[in-house]
This record gives structure tokens, C-alpha cells and sequence, in this order.
């Protein structure tokens, strides 16, 4: 158990969502098996062939060594009465085709479920990617990206693992020992009955070890997660470790964490080793007991020799798949749990669903008037946002919204962009319901720039297209032209080609955000909302991009959030909210004239500047 | 880019890097011997069973001999418990040395990770060292802990067993080492493929990881632009290689592992009919024939899986000489052997350069800055102008590749780490907590603070959100916590360096997230701060600048002015340039270009 000091410096959070369900069972959820079900369904003529070519492969492999027996028994007399080899050689040929039969077989149960493995896996990729990327903003929210990282990574690979190395073993294991089982019956009922005898022991210790394994198991991840968790903090907060002299108590920490690392590891190691020896005690008392009543028979001439031969072999590949079965049970147990995790998923509803019948735009293009009417919007039901808001934005409107944190300015903006969708009322784009609209239309109409400029992997001019992938180089360089980015961007090593690197590489954060606006640009939506875009820009920078802001809002439709109130002069008409409500309304001279809230903001804010 | 993907390919056993692991088995030395006593015995063990099989067959069974049956049989049985418990001791025992190692290891990798500068993990992706961490160090216990054993045991059971069926009648004998021959050979030739293959499929869900991630980290911009469709195919195309691969991968299995069984089949069909025929004339007995059948089907695995071992030797050696790679760079930075008491916190710059490593451009040159004890300097310069470069040399978290910086006249370099960090505190413009409490947060550099100490610091930070978090100071935040905004971070992060009571206070652009109201109660409570402390502050605004004594203003990468706020303003037009913000400045400007 974790002991107390590493609970006190972690801090209480609530529960991990990402914990396994309390009991961690083989047996798969309803929604599990749904999914399984699904993704399966299509490979049903592909899986009965499969099932055909196992059993084939499995009859002729168990039928060696009972073809070794015959050989035994029946071949060596005729030899030894001198009445020649025709009996065994015969038996000599059917062992050959059965071991020609068991290997092309097998290479095909392989090819073919290694078909359907990974086709499953494609699948099952394709469908929890993009049903992530429909799933809504408030989701990802929740959510986080480094939960969504994880489904896609880690827990697919997990079922990968269960189809590459533990689903042959099981199949091989589960067959070999019920079909080994009939054989011995078959061969001789006595012998067969009494090296069954341990069967019931065999299971109940394996149950007995699932159970154990299950909690171990749990153990193991809990404990590496912390391991991992902490090491990634340090490595990447490095800075602040070294500033404020941390070594020697994240040491301290690290390696208590270790070592309940190691514990769990060791109690995994030990109960493996239980199990195998286990297993091996089982089987070996089994091949004693069988070679004394055995012998006793062979003795009393009621077995053969060869029978005798045959049950030794048999007894060996009767243990051996446990033990391998036993090797990949965690396997088998974390492909369960991801399988749960993404089936639940999987199921998580878009609180923005795509309308079922889209509406059309009045001019089959937006023109960009923006309509709030009666819109209420609430996370929590008690605590609205915006308790009951109407606006109207005629088109081409520059609209500066003003307020303090938490106004309900960036819910606002979220709304136009439909990241959310209103809990009352309606947002409406020429007089169109954003829900109604599909979103390729809404997203050409509304684009939003926020301060968190992502740039995906890629040349800086890849990144600027993501506005509008068919642009050509020259559209691409003309957006960076007109939002000041071109300077920049022509300095890079390569230019426009300069690959940006992880997550933007050695680009500053205002560089970054220059590129996102000129994706914006590019993109050229009647509606454009700009949420703190240039608040990582330096002022010379944000200068720029105000001077370029001008032509660009000339002719659409822009709504923009901003602290520094040296962006708010360029706006038509600006709106003061407080507690989710507009407060005040006009055009900057008039509000500034009069002595409300935002000619006392404008005032602090010259003060300021002084 | 640390040089990663480059695999040696080194000759078996030449290993430097896997073989200086060995110093970290040494406790274990005692229980290394017992744990390969017991492998060889266990062996032996096995061997013996289907001997005295033979022994039953030829004996007992075949001269009707029923007191014989009754001493073989139980010996079989002892045989079999003895064998099953000396895998119970030898397992129970290799736990300790094989996870020690494993701990140990990581524990100094850590360890050693702390010592080693910015410079160097801002070369290295944390993805990469953690991999280090886990995987390489995981492949290299399963190795010396398992792989290594089973190597020598195999070896020697392969050498014991055929040595017995050549033994017992050679022309088989000679039979089963012949088939040996090509599962060897096409194990190892396998294996070379089987990994290549492996390799790339790894490297392909690498690849593929990064689109996920990029698509899990930028889903804003994503669903701004509606480029749900654009992101989904370049990572179809993705998933569509490793699909490939994958399936390339399989198929070698499956030829793979069918021949494997054909081999030791094939073998045993002719072991029947000679061995039958030997029989026939007298030259092998019954029970002889099956215990060589029996024997030769336990050379299956041992055979099978030596190309596998190999391969995990193999494996294990890259992954050693990866950690290597690690453990011996150099830390650049090491702290020297003064220590200042009753520090006075004189800060100098004295014409101190810097370039990074792997370019030609200085970021710094020819910086001279005097900040006497309790003054204030702001730096200002535009984004890309070093000024965080220039913070960050005062707690050497790097160090100038030109001049030097002095603390009460000592050159930075001369004092031991420790001190001279428990002099300066820096708050940082991108805040980093860690999932831990808010107080462990807060405490980073002072663990002994009191709770008085801790609310003044709050106090002065204004992060009082803390006490109405769910479980107060003890709530956990980060990454694996509660989630909080940019401004409350970075107030905890001020917080942090107040409460350590620097004698030089470095606040790097600490308030750019705050709003205008919280700034001005956060600044007023600064001023209090700094009027103890020396202080230099990275600023882009003017209200910002307003906290220090003099300006230093950062051009191109030295300080061309220094001076008062107002002089500047007045005189310098690169100033104006960067902190005047007002619409009229902008616009005379404007009418002045034209």
C-alpha cells in the first residue's frame, strides 16, 4: 500500500476516472461485447473458415504422438517376426502428412486471424478517432487530451498485444487440452481417468491465480502510472526543479515510488512463480502417477507400450499451454480494460450533434448577421452564464466585447462558433439556426482565433493552409502578406517550408500566433471571432496586426475579446458584460463620452500607460 | 535532436555498456550462485523423468518384474517434486537481484537526470528519457534476469540431451542434431527480419501517436476550422501503414512458426522408423525408443527459442548502450565550492555572451548590468531579444559562454548550487506545477515553511483561490489534478518564489495572464517585496515596468540604455516603440511614415 508521505505530498483529488471497474473481470461488459460484436460482424465468414482450419490443425497435431503409438505397437512386431516394414512405414507416411497437414494449417489460422486481428484493429482505430474529433468541445474539456491521447495509444496497443501474442495461445491451449483430453480417454479409460484426476485441482488453482493476478495486476499499474507521472513532471519541469533546489526531495519521492513499484513488480514475479511451479508439481506427480498404474497395466498386459509412450507425450503438451496461458493473462486482462474504456467511449453522445436534414444558407453564402434570441447557456443548471442575453450583429460590424473574468465573453463567442449550444433560446446566422447547419457550412462561415495557437507538425506554409487546404502557394503567402506574417516567416531557415517541429518547435509564442492568424486569413469567414488573440504578441507585433486587422474586418462580421484595450479602439461598437449580461452598448467614442463602466476602464486603463 | 535512432550493431558479447551493468548485481552475488545451482540441477531434473520411463519400460514392464515398478515409480514422483520446487526457489530468488537491479538503475538514471542542465533536456524530449526510464530498462532486467539464464540453460540442456540420445544410439542422435541445424539457422534469420519488421511498426505507431496527439492537444483549432475530415485522413494514412506492416509482420510469424513445427515433427516420423527398425533387429530396446522420443521433443523449445534469446540479448544491448548514452553525459553545470552567508544580493553582469551550442548567432553579447542590493531593474525588449536568456543565467540554469555573473563579487560558478539558488528565486512566465498539493506546490524550495509564511506569500501573489479549492491547500493540481487558468497559475507560481524569501527576486513576464484589476493588487503587493529584495523584472507593459527603479533596456541581444522610465520614454524612440501603446502614438506614427 502507498504509504502515508507519498499521499500527503500528492494531495487529494477525486477519484480517477480512468480506474479499472472494481472487479476487474475477464468477462467482458455488455457495451464491450457490443463493440466486439460490431467490430467483428463483418470477418463472420472469414472467422467460421477460421474455426474449420483450428480444428484441422489441432486434430492433426494431437494425432502425432497417438500415431507414434500405433507405430509402437503395431509397427515393431511385423519387423521383428521378420514379416517387414509395410505396417510402419504407413505410419511412418500418416505421421508425415499429418505434421505437412498441421503445418500449412497453421500458417493459414495465423495468416487468417492475423487478417482479422489487425483488420479489427484498423477498424476499431478508424471509429474512436473519429468519433473523438465529432465529439464536442465540452467533452474535450471534461475529458482532457492527455485521457484522449491514451484511448488512442495505449489502450489500442493493448488489444494488439492480446492479438498478436495471447489469442493464438489461447486458442492453441484451450484445444489442445480438451482435444488431448478426449484422446487419452480414448487411448485407455483407466490411464485416462487418473491423469485427468488433477483436472479439477488444475482449474480450481487457476482461478485461484486469476483472481490474485487481477489484483496484483492493478497494483503493478497504479504504481507505474505514479513512477511515470512523477519522472515526466521533473524532466519537463526541470526549470523550476533546478531554480528551486527540489533534487533532493523529488529523489526522496522518486524513489519511494520506485520502490512500491518494485513491491508490486516482486508480488508479480512471485505469484508467477507460484503458478508455474504450480502447474509443473501438477503435471510431473500426473506423468509419476501415470507411469506407475501404467506400468502396472502395461505389467498385467492390459496397456500397451505404446499407449504407455503415447500418454507420456500427451501429458507433457497437456501442461505446457497453462503455463503459457498463464503468461499472458494480464495481456488478456488490459485488452479487457481498454476494450471497456473505449466501448464507453464509444458511446459518449456529441452535445453538438450535426443536424439530420441541414438547412441552407439565404444566399447559399453567409453574409455574417449574428442574432442572439433569448439564448440562456448554464454548465451547471443552478449557475447560468448567461442568464437570458439578445444581441443583434448586423453584418460587417466589428463588435469589441469588454469585461472582467468569468463575464461570460468567451461562452459568447463559443456559442457563435457553436462550440456549445445554447441550454435555452437560439443563436442564429441570417436569421439560420446554427443547429441546423452542417459543418462544413458553419465552419466556413465562423472561424474563431483563440491565444492558444496550435501548429500541427508540418512546414509553416501546411500550417497556414489548414484554413483552407486547397489555397495555393501564392493565396498562402499573400494571407501571411496581408496579416504582417511574411517578414517573419521569409527570415525562417526555409522559409514558407520550414517545418515548425513538436508543437512549434523554436517558434516564439507570438510568431505562433501570427501564423494562426493568417490561417484565419486565409480562410476568409464572414464571421471571424478573435478570443486574446494578440495577447502573446509584443507590442510592436500587435501593432502590426491591429493596422492589418483594419482591411481585413472591413468587410465581415468580427467580434473580438481582448484585455489590452488598445484593441478594442478599432471596433465599430463595443459591449460591456458583467455577470452575463451587457451592461453597456454603443460605439467607443460615445461609451467613452458618457461615464459608465467603460470610460472608467479606458481611463484606468490611459493611466496605465503614463 | 539527441541521436536516437541510431542502432549499433555490435558483435555478441562485446557489449561495454550491458556488461558495466554488472557492478549494480554485485549485492546479489550469493544469491546468483544459488539461483544457477538450482537452474543445473533443475535440468537434470527434467532429463532424468523420461530416463526413468525407460528404466520402467525395459525394466519392469518388460520382464514382468512388479517389485522393480514401485521404487522407479516413486522415484519418478520425487524426481517430479524436486524438479517443480527447484523452479519455485530459483524464481523466488531471482526476484530480489533482477528488480534491485532494475531500481537501482533507474533510481541513478534519476538521479543523475536532476544533475544535468537546461541545455541538455532542452535538447531531449521527456518522451525520450522516460522510454529510458521503462522500456530499455525493462528490456535489459527481463535480459540479465531471465534472458541470460535461459540462454546458459538451454545451451547446456541442448548439449546434455544430445549428448545422451548420441549415447544411447547414435545413428538417431545424429538424426536430431542434423534437424537442429536448420531451426537454428532460420531462427537467426528470422529473428534479423522479425525485428527489422518490429522495429518499423514501431516506428510507424510513433508516427501515428504524434497525429493522435496533435489531434487530442489542437482539437480547438480543429473544430474551428472544421477540419474534422482533413485530420481523420492523414491519420487514416497512418493507421493504414502500421495496418500493413502489421500484417507483413504476421505473415512472417505464420511461415515462421509453421516450419518450426514441421522440423521437430518430420524428426520424430523418422526417429519412429528407424528407431522402430533398430528395434526390429535388436540394436535399441522399446523403452530406449520412447524415452528418445519423449527426450528429443524436450529439445524443441530450448532449440526454437534460442534465435529468440539472441535477438533479447541483442535487444538488450542497444537498449544499454541508449541508457548509457544518458548516464554519461557530462552535467555541464556543476556547482563550486563557496557558499555566501548573509548574502547582500549586489547583482553583476560583466560583458556576458551567450550562444547556444548549435548556432553561429549569439543570443547575448557583451551584457554590463549593475543592480546594486535592493534595486530594481526592469528588463524590456521585444519577443526574441533574450531576455528570459539573460534570467536565466543568474541561477546558472545556464551558464554565459562569454564573461561572467557576480553576486556580492563572486563569480556565479564559484558557489556551490544550493546556496546560490537559495539566494535567487525565479517566477516564470509559463508557470509549472506539478501533481502534487497546492502546499507541495507552493513549498518547492522551502519544505520547512510555516503556515504563516505560506498565507503572507499567497497574500502577496493574490492567490487566495486556493483556500476556496475543494480540499484547500491539500487539493492536487497539475496534469493528474484539478485543472486551473492561466492567470491562477501563474499567482502560484509568484507565490513559489516569494515564499522562498530571495535576496534576488527574477520575475520573468509573471503577470502577463492576470487582468488589469488583479495586476494592480498583485503589483502593490510586489512593491513591498521588492523593496527587501534586488530585483529584476521582465516587463511588456509599462504598468509592469512601473515596479522597478531603473530600466535596462535589451536590443539585439545587449543593453543599449539603462536608465529611468520617463527619460526613456522621451529619448529612446525603440522604447516608445515597444511600450507606448496608445492609439494616438500609433496613429502620429502612422501620419509620420506616410
Amino acid at each position: 500500500m502507498t504509504t502515508t508521505t507519498t499521499a500527503s505530498w500528492r494531495g487529494v483529488s477525486s477519484e480517477d476516472q480512468d480506474e479499472l471497474p472494481e472487479k476487474v473481470s475477464v468477462l467482458l461488459r455488455e457495451r464491450s461485447r457490443r463493440l466486439l460484436g460490431a467490430l467483428l460482424r463483418p470477418y463472420r465468414k472469414k472467422i467460421g473458415l477460421l474455426v474449420a482450419i483450428v480444428v484441422v490443425s489441432n486434430a492433426a497435431g494431437l494425432s502425432i504422438p497417438f500415431l507414434v503409438s500405433i507405430g509402437i505397437d503395431e509397427g515393431i512386431p511385423p519387423i521383428t517376426s521378420g514379416s517387414g516394414p509395410a505396417v510402419l512405414l504407413t505410419v511412418v507416411g500418416v505421421i508425415l502428412a499429418a505434421a505437412i497437414t498441421q503445418a500449412l494449417t497453421r500458417r493459414a489460422f495465423l495468416t487468417l486471424s492475423g487478417q482479422i486481428g489487425q483488420g479489427t484493429l484498423l477498424e476499431l482505430r478508424r471509429r474512436v478517432f473519429d468519433h473523438f474529433q465529432r465529439l464536442s468541445l465540452s467533452f474535450h474539456e471534461q475529458y482532457t487530451s492527455g485521457r484522449v491521447i491514451s484511448r488512442l495509444t495505449s489502450d489500442i496497443e493493448a488489444i494488439a498485444e492480446l492479438l498478436q501474442s495471447g489469442f493464438d495461445a489461447l486458442v492453441k491451449a484451450v484445444l489442445t487440452m480438451a482435444g488431448t483430453a478426449v484422446l487419452l480417454l480414448v487411448l485407455d479409460v483407466h490411464l485416462g481417468l487418473l491423469a485427468l484426476v488433477p483436472l479439477p485441482f488444475l482449474l480450481l488453482f487457476t482461478r485461484w491465480f486469476r483472481t490474485q493476478s487481477a489484483i496484483v495486476y492493478r497494483r503493478t499499474r497504479e504504481t507505474v502510472a505514479l513512477v511515470i507521472v512523477h519522472f515526466v513532471e521533473s524532466m519537463t519541469g526541470i526549470r523550476a526543479v533546478q531554480a528551486f533546489r527540489r533534487e533532493p526531495r523529488n529523489q526522496e519521492i522518486f524513489e519511494q515510488l520506485n520502490d512500491d513499484y518494485r513491491g508490486a513488480n516482486a508480488r508479480s514475479m512471485q505469484l508467477g512463480a507460484t503458478f508455474m511451479t504450480g502447474i509443473k508439481l501438477i503435471g510431473n506427480l500426473t506423468i509419476g502417477g501415470v507411469l506407475l498404474y501404467g506400468g502396472w497395466l502395461a505389467l498385467q498386459d492390459e496397456v500397451k507400450v505404446g499407449v504407455l509412450a503415447a500418454f507420456l507425450l500427451y501429458l507433457r503438451q497437456f501442461y505446457e499451454p497453462m503455463q503459457e496461458v498463464s503468461q499472458f493473462y494480464n495481456t488478456l486482462q488490459s485488452a479487457g480494460a481498454a476494450l471497456e474504456k473505449l466501448s464507453g467511449v464509444l458511446e459518449e453522445e456529441p452535445s453538438v450533434p450535426e443536424p439530420r436534414e441541414p438547412a441552407r444558407l439565404p444566399d447559399g453564402r453567409a453574409r455574417g448577421k449574428v442574432r442572439f434570441e433569448g439564448v440562456r447557456f448554464a454548465y451547471v443548471e443552478e449557475m447560468p452564464i448567461l442568464p437570458r442575453l439578445d444581441l443583434t450583429v448586423p453584418a460587417g460590424q466589428t463588435v469589441a466585447l469588454v469585461g472582467a473574468t468569468g463575464a461570460g465573453k468567451t461562452t459568447l463567442a463559443k456559442l457563435i462558433s457553436r462550440f456549445y449550444d445554447p441550454t435555452d433560446g437560439r443563436v442564429l446566422l441570417d436569421g439560420v439556426d446554427l443547429r441546423t447547419l452542417d459543418e462544413p457550412a458553419l465552419r466556413a462561415a465562423v472561424v474563431m482565433v483563440t491565444q492558444e495557437n496550435f501548429l500541427f507538425s508540418g512546414t509553416v506554409a501546411d500550417n497556414i493552409r489548414f484554413g483552407r487546404p486547397d489555397a495555393t502557394d501564392r493565396e498562402v503567402r499573400e494571407a501571411a502578406k496581408a496579416i504582417g506574417a511574411h517578414e517573419f516567416v521569409s527570415s525562417l531557415p526555409d522559409g514558407y517550408d520550414t517545418e515548425v517541429g513538436k508543437r512549434g518547435g523554436r517558434m516564439s509564442a507570438g510568431q505562433r500566433q501570427l501564423v494562426a492568424f493568417a490561417r484565419a486569413f486565409l480562410a476568409d469567414p464572414a464571421v471571424l471571432i478573435l478570443d486574446e488573440a494578440t495577447s502573446s504578441l509584443d507590442v510592436p507585433s500587435e501593432r502590426l496586426v491591429q493596422r492589418a486587422l483594419r482591411t481585413i474586418l472591413a468587410d465581415r462580421t468580427a467580434l473580438i475579446i481582448a484585455h489590452r484595450l488598445s484593441t478594442v479602439e478599432i471596433a465599430d461598437r463595443v459591449l460591456v458584460m458583467d455577470r452575463g449580461e451587457i451592461v453597456e452598448d454603443g460605439p467607443p467614442d460615445r461609451l467613452i463620452a458618457a461615464s459608465g463602466r467603460y470610460a472608467g476602464l479606458h481611463q484606468a486603463w490611459l493611466e496605465s500607460l503614463s | 535532436m539527441p541521436p536516437d535512432t541510431h542502432i549499433p550493431q555490435r558483435p555478441l558479447l562485446s557489449s561495454n555498456s550491458l556488461w558495466r551493468m554488472k557492478s549494480y548485481l554485485r549485492p546479489y552475488v550469493v544469491r546468483l550462485v544459488f539461483i544457477w545451482l538450482a537452474a543445473i540441477v533443475g535440468i537434470a531434473a527434467g532429463i532424468a523423468l523420461p530416463l526413468i520411463s525407460e528404466k520402467v519400460i525395459d525394466g519392469p514392464v518388460a520382464h514382468g518384474d512388479s517389485g522393480a515398478l514401485l521404487p522407479l515409480g516413486l522415484l519418478a514422483i520425487g524426481v517430479g517434486v524436486v524438479e517443480a520446487l527447484l523452479i519455485l526457489l530459483r524464481r523466488w530468488a531471482q526476484v530480489k537481484p533482477v528488480l534491485g537491479l532494475e531500481t537501482a538503475i533507474r533510481d541513478d538514471l534519476y538521479e543523475h537526470l536532476q544533475r544535468l542542465p537546461m541545455g541538455f533536456h532542452g535538447d531531449w524530449q521527456s518522451g525520450q528519457l522516460l522510454s529510458r526510464a521503462t522500456t530499455d530498462l525493462s528490456t535489459i532486467r527481463r535480459f540479465l534476469g531471465f534472458g541470460m539464464l535461459f540462454l546458459v540453460m538451454n545451451i547446456l540442456q541442448l548439449i546434455t540431451v544430445t549428448v545422451l540420445l548420441l549415447n544411447k544410439y547414435w545413428p538417431l542422435g545424429l538424426l536430431v542434431l542434423a534437424s537442429a541445424v536448420p531451426i537454428v539457422w532460420l531462427s537467426l534469420r528470422f529473428e534479423k527480419r522479425y525485428i527489422k519488421t518490429s522495429r518499423q511498426v514501431q516506428d510507424e505507431q510513433g508516427d501515428l501517436a504524434t497525429l493522435v496527439e496533435e489531434s487530442a492537444l489542437g482539437i480547438r483549432t480543429i473544430k474551428a476550422f472544421g477540419r474534422r475530415h482533413y485530420v481523420f485522413d492523414r491519420y487514416d494514412e497512418g493507421a493504414l501503414k502500421v495496418y500493413g506492416t502489421s500484417m507483413d509482420k504476421a505473415r512472417l510469424l505464420a511461415r515462421f512458426f509453421a516450419f518450426l513445427e514441421i522440423i521437430p515433427n518430420i524428426t520424430l516420423a523418422l526417429v519412429l522408423l528407424l528407431g522402430a527398425l533398430a528395434v526390429g533387429t535388436g540394436s535399441l530396446t522399446l523403452g530406449a525408443l520412447v524415452a528418445f522420443t519423449t527426450l528429443m521433443l524436450q529439445l524443441v523449445w530450448p532449440i526454437a527459442s534460442l534465435g529468440y534469446i539472441l535477438a533479447m540479448a541483442q535487444e538488450a544491448m542497444t537498449s544499454a548502450d541508449r541508457l548509457m548514452e544518458v548516464m554519461d553525459t557530462v552535467p555541464a553545470i556543476e556547482g563550486g565550492t563557496r557558499t555566501i552567508d548573509g548574502p547582500r544580493g549586489h547583482l553583476r553582469f560583466e560583458g556576458v555572451g551567450f550562444r547556444f551550442h548549435d548556432s553561429e548567432e549569439p543570443v547575448l553579447r557583451d551584457v554590463w548590468l549593475d543592480v546594486r542590493p535592493g534595486e530594481t531593474v526592469a528588463i524590456v525588449g521585444a519577443t526574441g531579444s533574450g531576455k528570459t536568456t539573460l534570467t536565466a543565467l543568474v541561477p546558472r540554469l545556464i551558464d554565459p559562454t562569454e564573461g561572467r555573473v557576480t553576486i556580492d563579487g563572486y563569480d556565479v560558478r564559484d558557489l556551490e548550487l544550493t546556496s546560490l539558488r537559495s539566494v535567487v528565486a525565479t517566477a516564470f512566465e509559463e508557470p509549472t506545477l506539478f501533481s502534487m498539493s497546492v502546499r507541495e506546490n507552493l513549498t518547492l524550495g522551502r519544505l520547512d515553511a510555516t503556515d504563516e509564511e505560506l498565507a503572507e506569500a499567497i497574500q502577496t501573489a493574490q492567490a487566495m483561490f486556493v483556500y476556496d479549492l475543494p480540499w484547500g491547500l491539500d487539493t492536487r493540481i497539475g496534469e493528474q489534478g484539478l485543472s486551473l487558468s492561466g492567470g491562477q497559475r501563474q499567482r502560484l507560481a509568484l507565490a513559489r518564489a516569494v515564499l522562498s524569501h530571495p535576496r534576488i527576486l527574477v520575475l520573468d513576464d509573471t503577470l502577463s495572464a492576470l487582468d488589469v484589476e488583479t495586476e494592480a493588487l498583485v503589483e502593490e503587493a510586489l512593491r513591498h517585496v521588492l523593496r527587501d529584495a534586488t530585483g529584476i523584472v521582465v516587463a511588456h507593459r509599462a504598468s509592469t515596468v512601473l515596479l522597478a527603479d531603473k530600466v535596462a533596456l535589451l536590443r539585439g541581444g545587449t543593453i543599449t540604455h539603462v536608465g529611468q522610465h520617463h527619460e526613456l520614454l522621451a529619448q529612446v524612440p525603440e522604447y516608445r516603440e515597444l511600450l507606448a501603446q496608445d492609439a494616438d502614438f500609433d496613429d502620429a506614427a502612422e501620419g509620420a511614415l506616410r
